[in-house]
């Protein structure tokens, strides 16, 4: 068993600051600069609570509460003609603030406008499933459970999409190390081979430019091939492959390679 | 009807020709290298090059198959998730023996540049490998000269034998 590492402090602040770094920011423009955004964000406060909106790259960014997204997300289907999910996932913010940002990017195609809702959750929290609405949530809400565990309520089907069912884990969150924690980097030999196989076959090599030419279980050295298992030294000589049988080729007796001629005049 | 008369003690001798059976059976074995289509990413595309037209696998014998109880040689084309892991096993034991495998290209061999936690790290960790190829992706020049070199290992190992089973542990 190799020894646990914490896995909290990934997005630990580094040590070293720069004073006069000034992070780029894509500028926000108030949402009354376009008349058609206005006139949707107006609507929406009739009805819902807004956090916060503004307009980012042309296009409008509603910051609502979440127990309130699906009255939200209908409202725009249906009032608004926002026709479309393009899109929908949640970003974690765990480290930052316990709390896990869920967007739904919706598209209207006679206002040719794109609009962003935003909610955030906790980190036990569940969301209302949109798939109602949208058809197109459907996969798109499996694949956050699968890559955030964020539970979706009535949810036709909730069930991990990309990862195993036996996957334990959820690889998008930040706090997943990139090359798998001691469940993923064995999850191959214990579940073919059973646990006590991991003494034999060993841990993954992660390292892939790692040569070690005295190495003769994993790679041979091209020209100097020895029997798998043997002893590399530094004098082994040459031993270049080739297709021809050592002895010659079967069947074929009165071919002599010394008396054969290479043909290399292209003009024959 | 004209009557041929043929002199074998001249002219080339008996249209017979001595060996043994190991050589035979090896010959019959390599030339005759029936492949399994697995294609798992873009290798998968090399490998069909190498068996259209153009590179042509028939002249080596090597056909590929949909089933694996009809294949000799599984050439491992492409990236290997933990996800297919168990599959790849199912399909291995699914073929009949005497049976190859050949890892083509860098992710089958190693991981590759998927050094992450989906991926397995190199095939043989799953199944024993006969014959690994580098290139990302290997050329199909690259995979048939593979297969000839198999072809020389088959040649090489006595047939008569009862074949040792290949087991990974």
């Amino acid at each position: 068993m190799r020894a646990y590492k914490r896995k909290d402090d990934v997005q630990k602040k580094p040590y070293y600051t720069d004073r006069f770094w000034i992070a780029p920011q894509v500028p926000k423009q108030d949402p009354s600069s376009d008349e058609v955004f206005a006139a949707d964000l107006e609507a929406l406060k009739e009805k819902f609570e807004i956090v916060d909106a503004y307009i980012q790259v042309e296009q409008l960014v509603v910051y609502i509460n979440s127990k309130d997204n699906f009255e939200v997300i209908k409202f725009l289907k249906e009032e608004r003609t926002y026709d479309q999910l393009t899109e929908m996932s949640a970003i974690d913010w765990l480290a930052k603030k316990g709390q896990f940002e869920i967007f739904y990017q919706l598209l209207s195609m006679n206002k040719r406008k794109r609009i962003r809702v935003k909610c955030f959750v906790n980190e036990n929290q569940a969301i209302e499933s949109v798939e109602k609405l949208y058809r197109s949530a459907d996969w798109a809400e499996r694949e956050m459970f699968d890559m955030f565990g964020i539970e979706v309520n009535n949810h036709p089907f909730l069930k991990r999409i990309l990862m195993p069912y036996d996957w334990q884990g959820h690889p998008l969150r930040k706090s997943y190390p990139l090359q798998g924690d001691e469940f993923a980097q064995w999850y191959e030999v214990d579940k073919i081979y059973g646990k006590e196989a991991r003494d034999i076959i060993g841990p993954e090599l992660r390292d892939t430019s790692r040569i070690d030419r005295y190495d003769s279980e994993r790679f041979a050295r091209l020209g100097h091939e020895v029997p798998r298992g043997a002893e590399v030294t530094d004098n082994d000589p040459i031993n270049p492959q080739e297709y021809q049988e050592d002895e010659g080729v079967f069947l074929i007796k009165k071919l002599k390679k010394e008396s054969s001629v290479v043909i290399d005049d292209p003009q024959r | 009807m004209a009557q041929h008369k043929v002199n074998f003690t001249q002219d080339g001798g008996l249209p017979v020709a001595l060996t043994t059976i190991d050589k035979v059976v090896n010959w019959g074995r390599s030339n005759s290298l029936w492949a399994l289509t697995y294609g798992l990413a873009c290798c998968g595309i090399e490998m069909m090059a190498a068996g259209a037209s153009r590179y042509d696998f028939d002249r080596f014998g090597t056909i590929f198959r949909a089933s694996p109880r009809q294949s000799d040689v599984m050439i491992v084309a492409g990236t290997l998730t933990k996800k297919h892991s168990e599959f790849i096993k199912r399909l291995y034991d699914q073929m009949t023996e005497p049976r190859w495998v050949i890892s083509m290209g860098s992710c089958a061999n190693t991981g590759g540049m998927f050094n992450t936690y989906a991926t397995v790290q190199g095939v043989d960790r799953i199944i024993p490998v006969d014959l690994y190829l580098p290139g990302c992706a290997p050329r199909p020049e690259t995979l048939q000269y593979g297969v000839m070199l198999l072809q020389k290992k088959i040649r090489a190992n006595k047939a008569s034998k009862a074949q040792k089973a290949k087991r990974l542990m």
